[in-house]
């Protein structure tokens, strides 16, 4: 199983043609407090870099991008329900959705986990 | 594009250094470099206020001494009735009172406090106004006051039910302040002028200290195991839960105090009727508005799902109306309801407590409902 990172701070964990997406926990740090999280639908279709989920704190929403083309087939209902989860386990319990790729080629721009550290350092 | 104040340097208050030894998160606000949350973040700092006491660098305020020339309060006091809605000439020494300053068409120029120092007022203002507040108070008030601004004080808040007890071990005479009680005051032995008030809800005091000595007094304050540093972030939705009006935001040169449902603020010897009615900036607008009503009305809005509603959503009468009927001002999330709260403008045929309306939101329409506020219960010591 290969985790891939973007510069928007989102992980991408591959497991065949199906990503699961969540935020890094260098990302739940900066955005502080998660207190609300809305999901994709799961069918939607999705491009690369549009807009998929919102990720709120007391202070501010963040959008969370699409970090590849696909469709979602399944969302985290968990962390729509208990919000902190996300500043808790970013990397582990609270991924946000998963897509059924299209174009596993849009994988070829992100970043390894060597490289996301060097990124956020 | 860059305004005018990208351009100029943060400043900085006395209390800056002690910000960033603390792991504070730092960003512009007001022209100054100021602390937006600490690192146990905004929630746990708002929590904190609530549940035992906060300290807050609120330096960035103007504080302006106005002496009338006579050397009589009163006639300090009876000037600036020229400016504000409000009963100056009514204030007892030792007394604090919420303001606005108007403008000749009703509007908000600024929100203030004035406290009746016994031989002057002392006035607090926004930190955003405050260049603007003190022309404007030279432009009127120059031939009879004056206006000198509070350079060189620190302004520090301590808010929330452990005050009271943290106070009282620097200031002996802190326990014995009623709410809007005011005046000079030594705390840790240093000449300071306390004020019964804050801005979050809570019980609690500010506490004008000279510049010089600021950071002793708030490293004493945060020493005390109650007491933990809280950024801008939680002052933000401790006065949102407290149904407080930010200024720029849920009041502005274009709202009234009576459209701003402020009118608790206008003591009744100014509004129509009153032995001195009007007489102050914008009073022919704001008193009609006391006859007859304004037009739009600020309220308190609960959004019923979790999402937060936040500043700038449009406002709709029902679910697919295509024209908005309001704004909201200021929304987000409050950790004490731990629900989203917010506030807006309506139609005063749609602000009774009660009535529904729609928001967009990232072109959906949630839910609210029209509450009263506070948000959260206040708990001043009357």
């Amino acid at each position: 199983m290969t985790t891939l990172f973007t510069s928007d701070h989102e992980w991408l964990q591959i497991e065949g043609d199906v990503a699961t997406i969540g935020i890094t926990d260098y990302a739940q740090s900066q955005l502080g407090d998660v207190v609300f999280v809305e999901l994709p639908k799961v069918g939607r279709t999705l491009k690369k870099a549009e807009a998929a989920a919102v990720v709120e704190s007391v202070k501010a929403a963040s959008d969370v991008y699409a970090p590849i083309s696909g469709e979602v087939v399944e969302v985290n209902q968990a962390i729509t329900e208990e919000p902190a989860l996300v500043n808790s386990d970013a990397a582990g319990k609270a991924w946000f959705f998963k897509i059924r790729m299209t174009d596993k080629s849009e994988l070829g721009g992100l970043m390894d986990e060597a490289a996301y550290k060097a990124h956020t350092a | 594009m860059l305004g005018r104040d990208d351009l100029l340097p943060l400043k900085k208050t006395p209390l800056h250094g002690l910000h960033v030894s603390l792991g504070a998160r730092m960003v512009p606000f007001a022209g100054y470099d100021m602390p937006v949350q600490y690192p146990p973040g905004v929630l746990r700092e708002h929590l904190h206020t609530r549940g035992s006491a906060g300290l807050f660098d609120v330096s960035h305020m103007g504080q302006i001494a106005l002496t009338a020339k006579s050397g009589r309060v009163e006639d300090a006091a009876a000037a600036l009735e020229a400016l504000v809605p409000q009963d100056i000439r009514g204030l007892p020494r030792g007394r604090q009172r919420y303001a606005q300053f108007t403008n000749a068409d009703g509007g908000i120029l600024d929100d203030l406090m004035v406290v009746n120092c016994g031989w002057y007022l002392f006035v607090v203002v926004n930190a955003a106004c405050k260049d603007a507040d003190e022309a404007h108070l030279r432009a009127h008030l120059s031939d009879t006051c004056v206006i000198e601004p509070l350079a060189d004080r620190a302004l520090i808040a301590l808010q929330g039910p452990k005050a009271e007890a943290v106070l009282a071990k620097f200031c002996a005479e802190a326990p014995a302040m009623r709410f809007m009680d005011a005046g000079p005051r030594k705390v840790m032995g240093l000449d300071c002028i306390v004020s019964r008030s804050g801005y979050t809800g809570e019980d609690g005091f500010e506490i004008s200290v000279p510049a010089g000595h600021a950071e002793e007094l708030a490293r004493a304050l945060l020493a005390e195991a109650d007491v933990l540093p809280i950024g801008l972030g939680a002052r933000d939705s401790l006065r949102l839960e407290a149904g407080l009006c930010l200024y720029g935001h849920d009041i502005d040169a274009t709202t009234t105090p009576v459209e701003a449902a402020l009118e608790w603020s206008v003591q009744k010897v100014r509004r129509p009727g009153g032995a001195r009615a009007g007489g102050f900036l914008g009073a022919e607008r704001i008193l009609a508005q006391f006859g007859a009503g304004a037009p739009r009305r600020r309220v308190g809005l609960r959004p019923e799902g979790r999402a937060p509603v936040r500043e700038g959503a449009n406002l709709f009468a029902d679910e697919a109306a295509s024209e908005p009927v309001g704004k909201v001002t200021s929304g987000g999330f409050g950790p004490t309801l731990n629900a989203p709260v917010a506030m807006g403008y309506l139609p005063s045929a749609l602000a009774a407590a009660g009535t529904q309306v729609f928001a967009e939101v990232r072109g959906q329409r949630l839910a609210l409902r029209v509450a009263a506020t506070p948000f959260v219960k206040n708990t001043y010591k009357r």
